[in-house]
């Protein structure tokens, strides 16, 4: 029995870790301007799709992820600098409108630089399953849930600890103050497109050997990600990694203990639940009226 | 000018046109309308059947078209949405005025346009799997792939030869995931199955072992069967072999594609599935009157596309050969004659099997169209 829950709360981790890692990455551009990457999934998809098309063409594997890296961040600036920054007047509901636009045409784009086919990478670390007490638990999990801390801990020290990071938030509470002070808050809003598709690009590359890759896999990880990030509390690192483990958790509980039926409902059903309570989330900060 | 003078001066015209028309018309095209998923979510269903269908019809046209007369073909993206497949059959009626439709690549996009051809008269064969597009029977609607109940029966066969009397299934909740999983339990009593355990997932998952492990812990599970499409079976597959399940795994004839292999790896070692001759040409016996059919479109798929063809493609290519042998038998478009050819359709050996259409079976396959093969070293073995 107890190696059931085990089991349970290893399938959890697993889908909660990828979830955590697609939400992080809403995190910089939320901060920097309260927009919200509808484009974000789609920036997973990419980094997923160059690194295992990159490998497949025989680039070995860590200098085909620092590429696909690259590629994905040279993607979110260019989507910064020709759909969002024109536009950088407009309201931010108009802003999200327009990512959401940018994600069907880099999905359109997708499949025409790519294909409509599912690929799939190997795992970093072999795929022979840990035994823990009777339930098995693989090496690929403990890679995404690592770079998911990895992550974590970067963010907070580049919101904290840096001047790039301090420059961003400080955009996010008033643009024109910033502005004021010295800041360019251009460029920042810049960064931060290219910032958030690196974090996606590495998101996608860990989960790719446990979710494989196909040109729409984006929207699912996408919406899913953004879920765990809104639990947790848009903007909070650590917010959208608790809140990817609750949403993970809970799935593969009601799928172990009531029914795989209910399985996504009750995803939902806690996702509702929170947001009645708490609606900037769990970790989110208190929001403050600004007048 | 007078109402009579308007009279004969329309019919005069009319007259005239027809008799300019009359010579014209017997080199007019013969239009054949499509509506498939190229793009979109089944775009691994219309993708290769909208390379088939062009490029079957161009070749037909290099030869010289059909009774005389070249073929045209009107194709559109319906992107798997069936509101979209409902518009576009719309227009291929009234506006293309199209002679006969093949397409339909998802049973959703079929079932959105079956009402329209059956009021308006328009034969239509239908590329996708659910038994539910010619049952009950309906007068201009034909289908050409394997229904899910007959891989449903074919497993069962298979169980009940290795004395399994026990079986598990875990199923996509949606689409044909969920409509294999129907068709099972309907045909499950005629060969004396019980269902022990029944799960569930959503079609882009990324893991499943929470719902493995249950059928793990269940009593009596002596077989397990995987309805899915695209990346969950092999999602399954893999989670299937972490967990080290002993029973046996099944998966349908959604996954007989070597890209299934390659996604679930070494996983896939020793799953057993239902599958078109298509998949196994090869190593088809040589008295096998599918094998050279298959072999010859095979080769010509992957020639013009690098890639393998796919069972979907095989549909498409089986659809267009049908529809206009049919039209070849009837001597002209005349749609109500070329619906009664299609349902005389007989003996016509295909890549999905050898069709028998009546007026009672408007798919003509039986169960001799599936074989049932291993996967073996990476490869579909043939094993039945």
């Amino acid at each position: 029995m107890l190696s059931a829950f085990l089991q349970f709360l290893i399938s959890g981790v697993t889908v909660g870790a990828i979830y955590a890692l697609c939400g992080l990455g809403f995190s910089i551009i939320y901060n920097a301007s309260h927009v919200i990457n509808f484009a974000q999934g789609e920036f997973i998809m990419i980094g997923a799709m160059t690194a295992v098309s990159l490998v497949e063409a025989g680039v070995p594997m860590p200098l085909a992820i620092l590429l696909a890296i690259l590629v994905t961040m040279a993607v979110g600036v260019l989507l910064e600098k020709l759909a969002v920054e024109p536009a950088r007047k407009a309201s931010v509901t108009t802003l999200i409108i327009i990512t959401i636009g940018a994600s069907i045409f880099l999905r359109g784009l997708a499949q025409e630089v790519w294909d409509k086919n599912f690929h799939k990478m190997d795992p970093f670390s072999g795929d022979t399953p840990i035994n823990l007490f009777g339930a098995v638990l693989m090496p690929q999990t403990l890679w995404v849930l690592g770079t998911a801390l990895l992550v974590i801990l970067l963010l907070a020290w580049f919101f904290n600890r840096t001047l790039e990071g301090k420059a961003m938030l400080a955009t996010s509470f008033n643009p024109l103050a910033a502005q004021l002070m010295g800041i360019n808050t251009k460029r920042v809003l810049m960064l931060s497109f290219g910032l958030s598709a690196a974090l996606g690009a590495v998101g996608g590359i860990v989960i790719t050997p446990i979710t494989f890759t196909a040109y729409d896999n984006g929207i699912m990880l996408g919406l899913k990600g953004f879920s765990a990030a809104v639990l947790g509390g848009l903007g909070n690192g650590f917010g959208a990694v608790a809140g990817g483990l609750i949403v993970g958790i809970a799935e593969a509980m009601a799928a172990g203990y009531l029914s795989s039926a209910y399985k996504d409902a009750v995803a939902f059903v806690i996702i509702l639940l929170v947001l009645v309570f708490l609606p900037n989330g769990l970790f989110g900060r208190k929001g403050t009226e600004r007048v | 000018m007078s109402m009579q003078a308007w009279k004969i001066l329309a019919s005069a015209a009319a007259v005239a046109f027809t008799a300019a028309a009359g010579p014209a018309l017997a080199a007019d095209p013969i239009k054949i309308g499509s509506f498939l998923s190229a793009t979109g979510p089944a775009s691994f269903l219309g993708d290769p059947e909208k390379k088939v269908l062009e490029k079957y019809v161009a070749e037909y046209n290099k030869a010289g078209g059909v009774a005389g007369r070249k073929i045209e073909l009107v194709l559109y993206d319906d992107a798997g949405a069936a509101d979209k497949a409902s518009s576009f059959v719309k227009r291929l009626i009234e506006n293309d005025k199209v002679d006969l439709i093949i397409g339909g690549s998802t049973t959703g996009t079929t079932m959105a346009a079956v009402p329209l051809v059956e009021a308006a008269g328009m034969p239509f064969v239908s590329l996708a799997g659910a038994v539910v597009i010619v049952e009950p029977v309906k007068k201009w609607v034909f289908k050409t792939p394997h229904t899910d109940r007959m891989a449903a029966e074919k497993i069962f066969a298979d169980m009940k030869k290795k004395g399994i009397t026990k079986y598990a299934m875990i199923s996509e909740n949606a689409g044909f995931g969920k409509s294999g999983h129907d068709e099972t339990l309907k045909v499950q009593a005629n060969y004396g199955m019980t269902l022990v355990a029944d799960e569930t997932y959503a079609p882009k998952d990324p893991d499943v072992t929470a719902q493995l492990t249950k059928i793990k812990n269940t009593a009596g599970v002596q077989a397990v069967i995987n309805w899915g499409f695209g990346q969950s079976p092999a999602v399954v597959t893999k989670n299937y072999k972490q967990l080290g399940v002993a029973a046996p795994l099944y998966q349908s004839h959604g996954v007989a594609s070597k890209d299934y292999i390659k996604l679930a790896g070494d996983a896939s070692e020793g799953v057993r599935l239902p599958a078109a001759g298509l998949v196994v040409a090869d190593q088809l016996p040589a008295t096998d009157m599918q094998k050279a059919v298959c072999a010859k479109f095979q080769k010509e798929y992957q020639a013009d596309f690098k890639a393998e063809a796919s069972t979907f493609a095989g549909h498409a290519f089986d659809g267009l050969q049908m529809a206009l042998a049919a039209i070849s038998r009837a001597g002209s478009t005349d749609k109500a004659k070329v619906r009664d050819e299609i349902e005389k359709t007989s003996g016509y050996i295909g890549t999905g099997g050898t069709v028998h259409m009546s007026a009672t079976d408007h798919m003509g396959l039986n169960l001799s169209a599936f074989h049932m093969v291993e996967i073996k070293k990476g490869d579909f073995a043939l094993s039945d």
